[in-house]
């Protein structure tokens, strides 16, 4: 395998956020290749979890009696829908940088969870001393427990409000697409309305939701390389930065694609799980 | 369903009027509309400063183009505007005339509005395709770019739904890894690796890369949504067109892709929007099209630099209305054209 001996090579070029791995430019090059999946990961599963939970609520709000919430969750859709992706994402870094307090005066949004220019600071287990770590302001910073960079707030806000939008559309196609009267013959039978939500409405939902949401899941990994515009070194922006530097351009590609492939097999392979599940939990 | 109470009605409009107040207070009662850098300072990030759109809104709109020569995209972007506009009037005009010379006239005006900001012939300056920008540019990568791709996407639907295993195989091969990558890396290589791998006579330049890019990926997504609704169009309807003696090119036009596009059209107009916003990321490879202009017109500038959350809002709310109207031509369309079975 000559061709990949390269990878062996230092990379020669460090990467910015490395998210606790230790690397340095002297590292080989597959490690940085690796530190630029696991930020491509990191980034992605928090707002694949926030996209989800703000998705479902959105898209019940859709559907929901009340007037206003549903005026609400309707434009929220219609606006975070129609405007590029990037354009958020450059909005929410300017938000995050320009008007957020500096970290010598950080804004506490709840005891222990601190957010300035600097990033947000949380609690962390601290294994080396065997207890958590808590942080709290000090005269030039926020020191202790974790924090994230403001590139990575930027990069999971904006994923996971935009993706959230899309799914609001799946999770209320899902609902709607359950026959009206498969739910009253539930009610006729002497369900209760707890029963039928919970029994009848939800896996059928769940079944016509999977194939769609798997397809936002995947959108939302892609789309995390958007990520390069805000200096956030995601895996395109470290392939690209590789392929420059070593100008081994169908092995970089490869492994770029390679790698997305499989991520996209791993994630149709939690579906199909998933979506298997609820066919289980309805023929029982 | 049972009906909520009324009170519980009531209380939701307790947060949202306390956010729309403050949202009110910022972009409204406190803000700046004239282009005071001193009044805007003044009021610090308490209210909006919109005298920024004054300032800069002209640079948003034709980025790096020379100032003297902006009428030659904006007098494109008008032949552009007029002939989307003559087509649709002619979609939704009462007699069937035919829609062929609208179309025409609109895809040849791409070309034409091109010439016109290059220049070469016209007895004008030439403008190179690197100093154009802004909202043109937006625009012409968006329709140029769906316009290259809709033969591409018929046939990669085609080969891969129906075609023989010796068109199939490819077709599905070159779907499958352009859509599996995500745009970001591809604009990469157009910017990077094709000048590179391309001997150096055959430089086709910036924008003509970049559009190159965007229609093969759109034309890869839009062949999955074709043969989606290739899938849908019956069997039989195309061997009764080839027993009545009609050939296989003449069943194609007139039996299947009339309902293939009827029957496809409402992911297809997702996909124009999605075409749309994905022009945007240009940006990341230093085309600045309607957002990488207005944010170059501001990154390099201190003094206005603190005011690009009012330009994203202006810049965001331009989109917004570009998505809309796309959608809402798409939704009048799916009633002139409705899908099979769908019809009244």
């Amino acid at each position: 395998m000559d061709v990949l001996a390269f990878l062996s090579q230092p990379a020669g070029f460090d990467i910015g956020e490395t998210g606790g791995w230790l690397f340095q430019a002297s590292e080989p090059l597959w490690q940085a290749f690796l530190v630029g999946l696991s930020n491509t990961l990191r980034v992605s599963l928090p707002a694949l979890l926030l996209a989800l939970l703000l998705g479902a609520a959105l898209g019940l709000g859709r559907l929901s009696a009340a007037p206003v919430p549903r005026r609400l969750a309707t434009l929220y859709v219609d606006t975070f829908r129609n405007v590029p992706l990037l354009v958020q994402l450059l909005m929410w870094y300017f938000l995050l940088v320009e008007w957020l307090p500096d970290p010598t005066d950080a804004l506490p949004l709840l005891p222990g969870l601190w957010l300035s220019k600097g990033g947000l600071s949380f609690p962390w287990w601290d294994a080396a001393q065997g207890q958590w770590s808590i942080p709290v302001q000090e005269a030039f910073n926020v020191q202790g427990g974790a924090a994230v960079t403001p590139e990575f707030l930027a990069v999971a806000l904006a994923l996971s409000t935009y993706t959230a939008a899309f799914m609001a559309e799946i999770v209320r196609a899902a609902v709607l697409s359950v026959p009206a009267n498969l739910l009253e013959a539930a009610e006729t039978l002497g369900a209760t309305r707890a029963q039928v939500r919970w029994r009848v409405l939800l896996p059928q939902a769940w079944r016509s939701a999977m194939p769609p949401m798997s397809n936002q899941v995947l959108n939302l990994i892609k789309n995390s390389s958007l990520a390069v515009a805000v200096g956030y070194p995601d895996l395109v922006s470290v392939g690209n930065t590789a392929l420059n530097q070593t100008g081994q351009v169908m092995v970089c590609i490869g492994l770029m694609m390679g790698t997305y492939l499989l991520l996209s097999l791993l994630v149709s392979l939690v579906m199909n799980l998933l979506a298997r599940k609820s066919r289980l939990a309805l023929s029982a | 369903m049972k009906k909520t109470p009324h009170l519980v009605h009531w209380l939701w409009w307790l947060p949202v009027a306390w956010l729309g107040w403050h949202m009110l207070d910022w972009a409204v009662l406190q803000a700046t509309f004239r282009p005071d850098l001193a009044a805007c300072r003044a009021v610090m990030h308490d209210g909006a400063c919109w005298g920024v759109v004054q300032v800069k809104g002209m640079a948003w709109l034709f980025g790096r183009y020379p100032e003297a020569e902006r009428w030659r995209p904006a007098l494109a972007m008008l032949a552009w505007a007029l002939s989307l506009a003559w087509l649709l009037r002619s979609v939704w005009s009462v007699d069937s005339r035919s829609v062929a010379w609208p179309a025409a006239v609109l895809v040849l005006s791409w070309p034409a509005g091109m010439w016109l900001m290059w220049g070469p012939g016209l007895g004008l300056s030439v403008v190179d395709t690197a100093q154009w920008g802004g909202l043109p540019l937006t625009l012409l990568l968006t329709a140029c770019s769906l316009i290259l791709s809709a033969p591409l996407a018929l046939g990669l639907a085609w080969a891969r739904q129906m075609g023989p295993g010796w068109l199939s195989v490819p077709a599905t091969a070159v779907i499958e890894v352009v859509r599996g990558a995500p745009l970001v890396m591809w604009l990469f290589m157009a910017a990077f690796v094709l000048p590179a791998w391309l001997p150096s006579a055959w430089d086709i330049g910036p924008v003509s890369r970049v559009l190159l890019v965007l229609s093969v990926f759109s034309a890869a997504y839009a062949a999955e949504i074709l043969r989606g609704s290739l899938a849908s169009v019956l069997k039989d309807q195309s061997e009764a067109a080839q027993v009545l003696g009609a050939s296989w090119w003449i069943t194609q036009r007139v039996v299947v892709l009339p309902q293939v596009l009827r029957g496809a059209l409402p992911p297809l107009v997702s996909h124009v929007i999605g075409v749309l916003k994905d022009t945007a990321l240009v940006m990341v490879v230093s085309l600045h099209e309607l957002t990488g202009s207005m944010s170059l017109s501001l990154s390099g500038d201190a003094d206005w630099r603190p005011y690009f959350l009012e330009a994203y809002l202006v810049i965001a709310a331009l989109y917004a209305a570009m998505c809309l109207g796309v959608a809402a031509v798409g939704k009048r369309l799916e009633s002139r054209w409705p899908a099979q079975g769908a019809q009244r």
